[in-house]
């Protein structure tokens, strides 16, 4: 009988640990010249080095040094004056040279921190992640397992390998144990994951898209008993590719380590496979001894001692740390809670942001991005930016509207057109004749035409029956094709009938 | 036309006396009289050659500038990568393979019009001081076809002293160009570290690795020097810096007023008797032509082979584990299901050899957890102590010397069980490569007592391998007039058309 | 004397990935009493305060630019494979997970 989360968390103190792989969005690999353009072709993005082709050597790529410094300083580390790459030794043929390029003792950036703040019962409260190390490696490559069942390695024939993605730019966060969140641990790493990605998408580093493997994380969960001093031991859950698994992994490790040690069994310390349909995690296969990665100084690599002046120079080139960026916005725009959620969910942040920088009123900004536009993105399954509609052409039809030459119903037909590729607002305003009709003869001719054509229904509003005035306003838009605004039709059509102040 | 030096040759070319394409087509000729006694080259690259030496004769009929090396035959050492031929590493694992791109070195040779011929023996992975331990079979020496070459580019020395090429490239780790040029009686330098790009030098030790010029003179050895060095961006080990002026020191070779130093630990005891002779000799000759010889005392290199043997099979463990029966190379054992694990075991077993094998597990010891600051750690200490060593010497003199080898060329098999004493033959010629350093090693003479040819060996620091050359050249002219022709005038002809 | 036993000589070659039949595991495990007295020499020194020396040069920050070069051709890069499918390198089954 599996214990329920509240009675683990009455029983027992989760320690969490989160190590976090980064792949950076450089042109080129960490150590050659190969491109790192997503979903090539197999084996078109490979060369001598990253296939540790006999003789080939590495170099390292300033801009990922660059990256990861930027990193660095966003996560509040020291940078290390100098640093050095290692090898650690390990054979699995993903790993051409049988050895990753990666950083031991001497890593670039150390001693860090990130805040996160989640919702309590008691209200919203901060949780302080410390950063340990935040280091430089390479990605491997991929493998496809053939034979068996549905791909998976266990039971295949075979397997074939790819290595376009061997020696992509990886940078690894590791964290301190972080202790105290007691129930909250998986609302804290998620938290962290979500606040790292959006430290990482600011600093423009990396695309994070965790559905494509450009961040993951590995979730480490340690129980102890209440009370005590003595840290439990840990699992490793790899593979969590979701800011939700993230959650759903370290909740179900906790449920795992209580009921084995309720049970009176031992938490084995191993690597764990989180499995995105069930929520569960098997165990990886346990390796008789713990492997001896006889980590060295890379020989065929420089160390790195990054200039102080330059590291200052990068401090200065920080965007604005996402946490504080979405306080100030929810303040300077006056958006309620939820509203704010909804917009961080659709990740339209930036784009209301660069709106308003526009003069774009924030409360339209946010009601044309978040309302129609998401509705038309999500009709076709596209990412709002990808749609081709600008901040300055949201801009441009609220300001539109202002004025008095958008109709809001005009106006949905126009953002559809910029989308449809017919041109920005003004193209889109003349391409399809759109204007609203003000002339006031027009929409009287118009008013007669519905009275003439609704006899009755005219009669009950001159009778004073003024509900029955929609019908005729409806019929008065359908005549000028919409193109009237409603408020003006109706103020004429009650005028036109006698019921003018009404 | 092939005992003539390089420099010659170049001038017959450039005069029109000759061709690249009758040069080769004689050195050709030459492969195949003596090679199969010999046994210097893996592989022959005849069309290649030939196609290179027409294309050379082409630009030079067209009257394009040249490089003074352009349509001259060498033979490459088979740890360089060179695109579309066979490059083995002198290992099982690796017959058959065919690189897809040029190391450095190749490149430079071929942009140079240099005309390599073919691929030469070595001691598999360069881990070796005689060639025997070449997966393919050993290389004999031409001055006695009963004792070794010496190694680790003991191929290209071969084929160097037995005229089956002008010039030859090796690659010199802890002595693998200095030792068999001393043994087979032929100029050879190991240029300073990160002068000549590693690129596509199939690595053994990346920290001590560094691919050199072998030739019959002075002279021609600087020109070689100077086609290959230089900085490459493929390499972040290589230094950014002008290539030392080699050439022009090997032309001017005056050492009046030059201060040797004589390491008190690199003679005497453990050398034999006609090796310290012919290096005492050499001495005189020196101080003759107006250097001043004093005596430097470096106390740490009583520790440099330890070392050596630590931080070299240490790299090479880690540096070799790509060699897994995956993306090229051999493959042996995938049947029956076998898992890729197993099928990597197996090929490892059955592709490397012995000494290889050896090294492989002493580094991965030496590196394992619980002994890496025993052992590669301490290591890594010791090379500092030795640097400094160096730099104390090099503050009393311009140039160290030594004799290269403890020994001239032993018997084949000789010491091929008794790893230990094989090692002991690279005591004097190890610290150079634990310092990062240039050497030299050229003829002092045949020993007495065998016959057989001494090097003598000649030390600068770091981008000043223009005073090798300088002493060298020096000396050189001085043991010519004394023996009244190059020593190896008195290499047997090995029956080939010489 | 060190010495390494034959199971130490054992383990040491699977961490290596080299399958050592029982006369080669017993015949490296009889040399390397010898080679580790030898090469222990390295203790004999006093080493406190001696700084290691992993690159002959003193260098450091040596970069490229962020820059793509062309890549090798499918066929170039799977030249020397010893099995290929759909463009790729056919390895045997693998065992366990990747790291
Ligand atoms: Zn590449």
């Amino acid at each position: 009988m599996s214990a329920t989360y509240d009675e683990v968390v009455a029983k027992y103190d989760p320690v969490l640990g989160l190590e976090v792989h980064v792949e950076l969005n450089t042109n080129s690999k960490m150590f050659c010249s190969c491109t790192t353009t997503f979903g090539a072709e197999p084996n078109t993005q490979t060369c001598p080095v990253c296939l540790a082709l006999p003789g080939a050597l590495p170099v390292v790529n300033e801009k990922a040094i660059e990256s990861t410094i930027k990193i660095g300083l966003a996560l509040n580390c020291s940078i290390a004056p100098f640093s050095r790459f290692a090898r650690k030794n390990y054979f699995y043929p993903d790993m051409p040279k049988n050895f990753q390029i990666s950083q031991y003792d001497e890593p670039i950036c150390v001693d860090g921190f990130v805040d996160v703040e989640i919702e309590t019962d008691e209200g919203p409260k901060q949780f302080r992640v410390e950063i340990e190390r935040v280091h430089m490696e390479e990605d491997t490559g991929k493998s496809l397992h053939v034979g068996g069942a549905t791909g998976r390695i266990h039971g295949a024939e075979y397997s074939l390998l790819d290595y376009n993605r061997a020696g992509i730019p990886l940078v690894e966060i590791v964290t301190k144990i972080v202790p105290g969140t007691g129930k909250y641990a998986p609302e804290v790493a998620r938290a962290y994951v979500a606040e790292l990605r959006d430290i990482l998408r600011g600093l423009g580093v990396s695309d994070v898209k965790m559905e494509q493997g450009s961040l993951r994380c590995d979730a480490n969960v340690s129980l102890k008993p209440m009370g005590s001093e003595v840290l439990g031991t840990r699992s490793e859950t790899k593979n969590v590719n979701s800011l939700r698994s993230v959650e759903r992994a370290v909740r179900g490790e906790m449920i795992r380590h209580a009921d084995l040690l309720n049970e009176g069994k031992k938490v084995k310390q191993e690597t764990r496979h989180f499995q995105e349909d069930t929520g569960l995690t098997r165990s990886g296969r346990s390796k008789e001894q713990a492997e001896d990665y006889r980590y060295f100084p890379e020989p065929d690599l420089i160390p790195v001692a990054p200039d102080a002046a330059w590291i200052e120079e990068l401090r200065k080139t920080l965007p604005e740390r996402p946490s504080i960026r979405r306080k100030r916005l929810k303040e300077e725009w006056a958006v309620p809670d939820k509203e704010m959620a909804a917009m961080i969910n659709a990740d339209v942040l930036d784009i209301v942001e660069a709106t308003v920088l526009l003069g774009c009123d924030p409360t339209k900004a946010r009601t044309w991005w978040l309302g129609e536009i998401s509705r038309i993105a999500n009709e076709k399954d596209v990412a709002i930016a990808e749609l081709s509609i600008t901040p300055a052409d949201v801009a441009e039809v609220v300001s539109l509207i202002a004025s008095g030459e958008l109709t809001d119903k005009l106006a949905r037909q126009v953002i559809e057109g910029i989308i449809g590729g017919e041109g920005n607002a003004k193209q889109v305003i003349d391409k399809r004749g759109i204007k609203v009709v003000n002339n006031d003869d027009e929409l009287i001719a118009a008013i007669e035409r519905a009275c003439a054509a609704q006899p009755e229904t005219a009669e009950k509003v001159r009778n004073g029956h003024i509900p029955a005035a929609g019908a005729l306003i409806g019929a008065v838009m359908k005549d000028t094709k919409g193109q009237a605004d409603a408020a003006k039709v109706r103020e004429l059509l009650l005028g036109h009938l006698g019921q003018s102040g009404n | 036309m092939i005992n003539k030096t390089a420099a010659e040759m170049a001038d017959a070319l450039s005069k029109g006396e000759t061709t690249s394409l009758a040069l080769t087509q004689a050195h050709l000729d030459r492969i195949s009289a003596v090679d199969s006694k010999v046994k210097a080259f893996l592989h022959v690259d005849k069309e290649g050659a030939l196609a290179q030496a027409a294309s050379v004769d082409a630009k030079r009929a067209k009257g394009e500038k040249l490089s003074p090396l352009a349509g001259i035959p060498l033979a490459l050492k088979d740890v360089l990568a060179q695109k579309g031929v066979p490059t083995t590493a002198g290992s099982k694992i690796l017959q058959g393979w065919r690189p897809p791109y040029d190391s450095t070195v190749a490149a430079k040779l071929k942009a140079a019009g240099v005309v390599i011929v073919g691929k030469t023996n070595m001691d598999e992975f360069a881990m070796g001081s005689s060639t025997e331990n070449s997966g393919f079979g050993p290389t004999f020496n031409p001055w006695d076809l009963t004792r070794t070459p010496g190694g680790s580019s003991g191929g290209s020395a071969a084929a160097v002293s037995s005229f089956q090429t002008p010039l030859a490239i090796g690659s010199d780790t802890g002595g693998s160009i200095r030792q068999p040029a001393a043994l087979t009686g032929i100029v050879g330098v190991r240029p300073t570290y990160g002068a000549v790009s590693r690129y596509g030098l199939i690595a053994y030790s990346s920290s001590l690795d560094q691919a050199g010029p072998f030739g019959r003179t002075v002279l021609d050895t600087a020109l070689l020097h100077e086609v290959i060095a230089g900085h490459d961006a493929h390499d972040a080990t290589s230094i950014n810096a002008d290539v030392p002026a080699v050439v022009a020191a090997a032309k001017s070779g005056d050492v009046k007023g030059l201060k040797i130093g004589v390491i008190k630990q690199l003679q005497g005891e453990g050398y034999q008797k006609g090796v310290q002779t012919r290096f005492d000799e050499s001495l005189k000759l020196l101080a003759s032509l107006g250097a001043e010889i004093v005596e430097v005392d470096c106390p740490n290199f009583e520790y440099a082979l330890a070392a050596y043997y630590l931080i070299a099979p240490s790299e090479a463990s880690s540096n070799l584990a790509r060699f897994d029966a995956m993306r090229y190379g051999l493959r042996v054992g995938d049947k029956d299901g076998a898992s890729a694990e197993a099928v990597m075991n197996i090929t490892r077993d059955a592709g490397f050899g012995r000494e290889v094998k050896r090294r492989i597990i002493l580094g991965t010891y030496a590196l394992s957890s619980g002994y890496y600051d025993a052992y590669y750690g301490s290591a890594q200490k010791i090379r500092t102590l030795i640097i400094e060593d160096y730099a104390k010497a090099f503050a009393k003199a311009d140039v160290l010397v030594s004799p290269t080898a403890p020994t001239t060329a032993y018997k084949i098999g000789e010491k091929v069980d008794d790893p230990m004493a094989m090692y002991l033959g690279d005591v004097a010629t190890i610290p150079v490569n634990l310092a990062g350093i240039c050497g030299m090693s050229l003829p002092a003479g045949l020993a007495e007592e065998d016959g057989l040819p001494v090097g003598f060996q000649i030390m600068a620091p770091a981008m000043q391998d223009q005073r090798l050359y300088q002493v060298g050249a020096a000396l050189e002219a001085a043991l010519n007039s004394k023996w009244g022709a190059p020593i190896l005038s008195n290499a047997p002809s090995l029956g080939g058309a010489a | 004397m060190s010495s390494l036993s034959r199971d130490d000589v054992a383990k040491l070659a699977a961490l290596a990935r080299i399958e050592m039949t029982e006369a080669e595991l017993i015949e490296l495990s009889s040399q390397f009493g010898m080679i580790l007295d030898a090469v222990a020499r390295v203790q004999d020194v006093n080493l406190d305060g001696v700084k290691p020396t992993s690159h002959p040069q003193p260098m450091l920050n040596i970069t490229r630019p962020d820059v793509v070069a062309p890549s090798l051709s499918p066929e170039d890069a799977l030249s020397g494979a010893p099995a290929q499918e759909d463009q790729r390198f056919r390895v045997p089954q693998i065992l366990g997970e990747a790291e």
